[in-house]
């Protein structure tokens, strides 16, 4: 194992990408620290600067109806439940104008599968957000949504992306990728787009110069091959074109939810934290996620492979509804940032620095 | 001439660390490398073995003369949230404990003005009366130096006359951090680092193991950790008496440090003060992540970097939860478990003395 592993980081030092059979590996068999460094050692290679990025934005869930039900979810609502909403646009505005009034530049809007809302709404809105608030960049609909939107509106992916960032969208977060395996998927999310479905949008947002991101949820009841494979689907749509500028690995949180279960603990989080650094060298930014492992681990991720802490948010509620509610401020985070040794920096959604701290 | 070399080669060769060399691993950002020396030193102690018990707090009273500025769990007497268990509250709790397969019961509260040494025997005489088989960690070094005070007897006689009433051993609270220009802005009321030291020595002459802990991330500096983890490395040579060291991270929410500054140890420091704690307490067998101040997922990654016990199931912690942690006030065992196994480790269910509990 040992001689295994000074192989694999001395390719990793050249940039030599690592193959499905080694990474596997690696990630069963290295134990915690053994990967960390592994991981590290990329992100020195990767990052040398010791700068720590973070974005000033706001989740904004413009609706919780969803018809796909996904098992993981305590977010999703039927239209008819009690609960279940739709944001008006002043309500959206109002949230984008609060976003703006703290130094915000990121809007990231998502919401569910709402069988009502087709391609006008969206263009609609928009252009209404881009109207008022043309600083914003606005970072919304994950592949899950633009595949429905365009489906109900009788449009080709092409078609609706098109119209899309005619009417402002910027550019387009990962979510809903879980895990792209349908085996997997057809357990916990059976009626979301498959695998391919999801990558082929993120395909067509490239063709289509959108900067993108790309997200993994774990935890849940996928297998480790399950968690390398996803890897090597993000990594190889990145190879043939992608725009992916981030990788977000995160936890399924089983609170209020259909599937239950536990969530993944810390040394499970760092691991496939750093196993994401090793396998995608052709994405530049590794996320922490402080929304589902609280400051101190995102903190500690920095060292397992994380440059960036993603988005302060001003308003976080699908985590929040399955009972993880992790806050925190701007000025927590430069704090802990500088804690762990490294330069906070505010960013842009496309990865300008903002400012220095 | 001190480089991060030569302190491996010293750990790998089982020599003891210096000052300077733990404070040089303080300063030092090479996290990951200190952990796994850390890993090393206490696997050639305790392997892939994990400790953790089954215990409960009771926190007898949260009434307390002393004011402690790092501390939101004190009221005055008369205070709104003031409280102080009956024996019969004690009593209870003791027994729904032992139902749900508890070992120990760890006892602490505050500096209650009212109260005289015969009230905190019969608490204990109340647990031991519920079973004499549940081990009783209680009062800290602190609690004790005021029993002294309020009886006006010598700590040896007080000792003995709770060992006489149940008491097995002690828990390691009240440290804080020694150095005394911390401390006075910290707890100027609270006994002194020197007296506390005092107080452990005589509870090991009396046959009592106890814990020792350190109060960190508030004020302090590097160099007033090192002294404080070598006071008690050297008290520790002259008694042997210390089962574990409990690095404890300041909670800051609701505390009077809090509104003077924004501060609280992140997670790379947290870690950092346990491989230090490792690598330098080399008369300690066990270094403990206290998972209700780190937080579970801080005190499960610790167990890389030379951590080898994760307290127990808890059950109603109240001390860290007023200070604002933000971990449950207690875990089932199932959840210890699969902390400890999804870490990589073997889980050991100790007794408090740190005794594998074979089958239950």
């Amino acid at each position: 194992m040992q001689s295994f592993l000074r192989k694999c980081a001395e390719r990793l030092e050249t940039g030599a990408p690592l193959n499905r059979q080694e990474a596997l590996r690696i990630f069963v068999e290295a134990d915690l620290l053994e990967l960390g460094k592994l991981a590290d050692g990329v992100r020195r290679r990767l990052h040398p600067e010791k700068i720590v990025t973070f974005v000033v934005d706001r989740n904004v869930n413009y609706t919780n109806v969803c018809v796909s039900r996904c098992r993981f979810c305590a977010f999703y609502r039927d239209e008819a439940d009690a609960d279940a909403y739709l944001l008006s646009q002043e309500e959206i505005y109002r949230k984008v104008e609060e976003l703006v009034a703290q130094g915000g530049t990121q809007l990231l809007m998502q919401g569910g599968l709402h069988p009502q809302l087709g391609i006008e709404f969206f263009e609609n809105l928009f252009r209404g957000i881009k109207g008022r608030f043309p600083e914003i960049l606005n970072h919304s609909l994950s592949p899950t949504e633009i595949s429905h939107v365009a489906r109900i509106s009788g449009l080709t992916i092409a078609d609706a992306l098109h119209r899309l960032k005619e009417a402002g969208l910027d550019s387009i977060p990962g979510g809903g990728a879980e895990i792209l395996v349908d085996r997997v998927r057809a357990e916990i999310s059976p009626d979301k787009i498959g695998w391919e479905e999801w990558s082929e949008v993120m395909r067509e947002a490239a063709r289509q110069g959108f900067p993108t991101t790309a997200t993994m949820m774990f935890g849940s009841l996928e297998r480790s091959e399950d968690i390398v494979e996803h890897l090597f689907r993000i990594r190889e749509i990145q190879e043939q074109g992608g725009t992916f500028t981030a990788f977000i690995p995160w936890t399924y949180q089983p609170g209020n939810t259909e599937l239950g279960g536990v969530a993944a603990s810390g040394v499970e989080y760092l691991k496939v934290l750093a196993l994401s650094r090793l396998v995608l060298c052709n994405i530049p930014n590794i996320q922490a996620s402080w929304v589902t492992q609280g400051a101190k681990l995102a903190q500690v991720a920095l060292y397992f492979g994380a440059n960036d802490l993603g988005g302060t948010m001003l308003e976080e509620n699908v985590v929040a509804a399955a009972g993880c509610s992790f806050r925190i401020t701007r000025e927590e985070l430069i704090a802990l940032i500088k804690g762990a040794g490294f330069a906070p920096a505010q960013r842009t959604t496309d990865y300008k620095i903002v400012q220095f701290y | 001439m001190i480089s991060f070399d030569s302190i491996t080669d010293k750990v790998r060769t089982g020599r003891r660390l210096s000052d300077s060399e733990a404070l040089f691993l303080f300063e030092s950002e090479d996290l990951l490398e200190i952990g796994e020396l850390a890993a090393f030193a206490n696997a050639s102690k305790n392997g892939r073995r994990v400790y953790y018990n089954v215990n409960r707090h009771i926190n007898y009273s949260n009434i307390c003369v002393n004011h402690c500025r790092f501390c939101a769990f004190r009221r005055d007497a008369g205070e709104a949230g003031a409280y102080l268990l009956t024996l019969e509250d004690i009593r209870s709790r003791a027994e729904e404990a032992l139902r749900q397969g508890a070992t120990e019961i760890h006892m602490v509260g505050g500096l209650h003005p009212d109260l005289s040494l015969p009230c905190y025997e019969e608490m204990l005489r109340a647990v031991k009366a519920v079973s004499p088989r549940l081990h009783l960690k209680a009062f800290t070094a602190v609690e004790i130096d005021y029993f002294s005070r309020i009886s006006g007897l010598s700590l040896r006689e007080v000792l003995l006359s709770l060992k006489e009433s149940g008491l097995d051993s002690l828990p390691g609270g009240g440290a804080e951090i020694f150095a005394p220009a911390v401390r006075s802005e910290l707890c100027e009321e609270k006994i002194s680092g020197d007296r506390w030291l005092e107080v452990m020595e005589e509870a090991h002459r009396c046959g009592f193991r106890s814990n020792a802990t350190m109060l960190y991330g508030h004020l302090e500096s590097h160099s007033d950790r090192v002294a404080h983890l070598s006071r008690l490395r050297d008290l520790q040579d002259r008694t042997g008496g210390f089962q574990a060291l409990v690095a404890l991270p300041f909670q800051p929410l609701n505390t009077q440090l809090h509104s003077d500054r924004n501060l609280r140890a992140g997670g790379v420091d947290d870690l950092k003060t346990v491989a230090v704690s490792r690598l330098y307490l080399d008369n300690f067998n066990n270094i403990k992540a206290y998972w209700v101040l780190l937080g579970e997922k801080i005190a499960q990654v610790a167990l890389a970097f030379g951590a080898n016990d994760l307290d127990g199931t808890v059950v109603d912690e109240r001390i860290g939860h007023e200070a604002g942690a933000e971990s449950p006030r207690g875990m089932t065992r199932d959840e210890i478990l699969r902390l400890i196994g999804s870490a990589g480790k073997e889980p050991v269910e100790r007794d408090s003395l740190y005794q594998e509990i074979l089958s239950r």
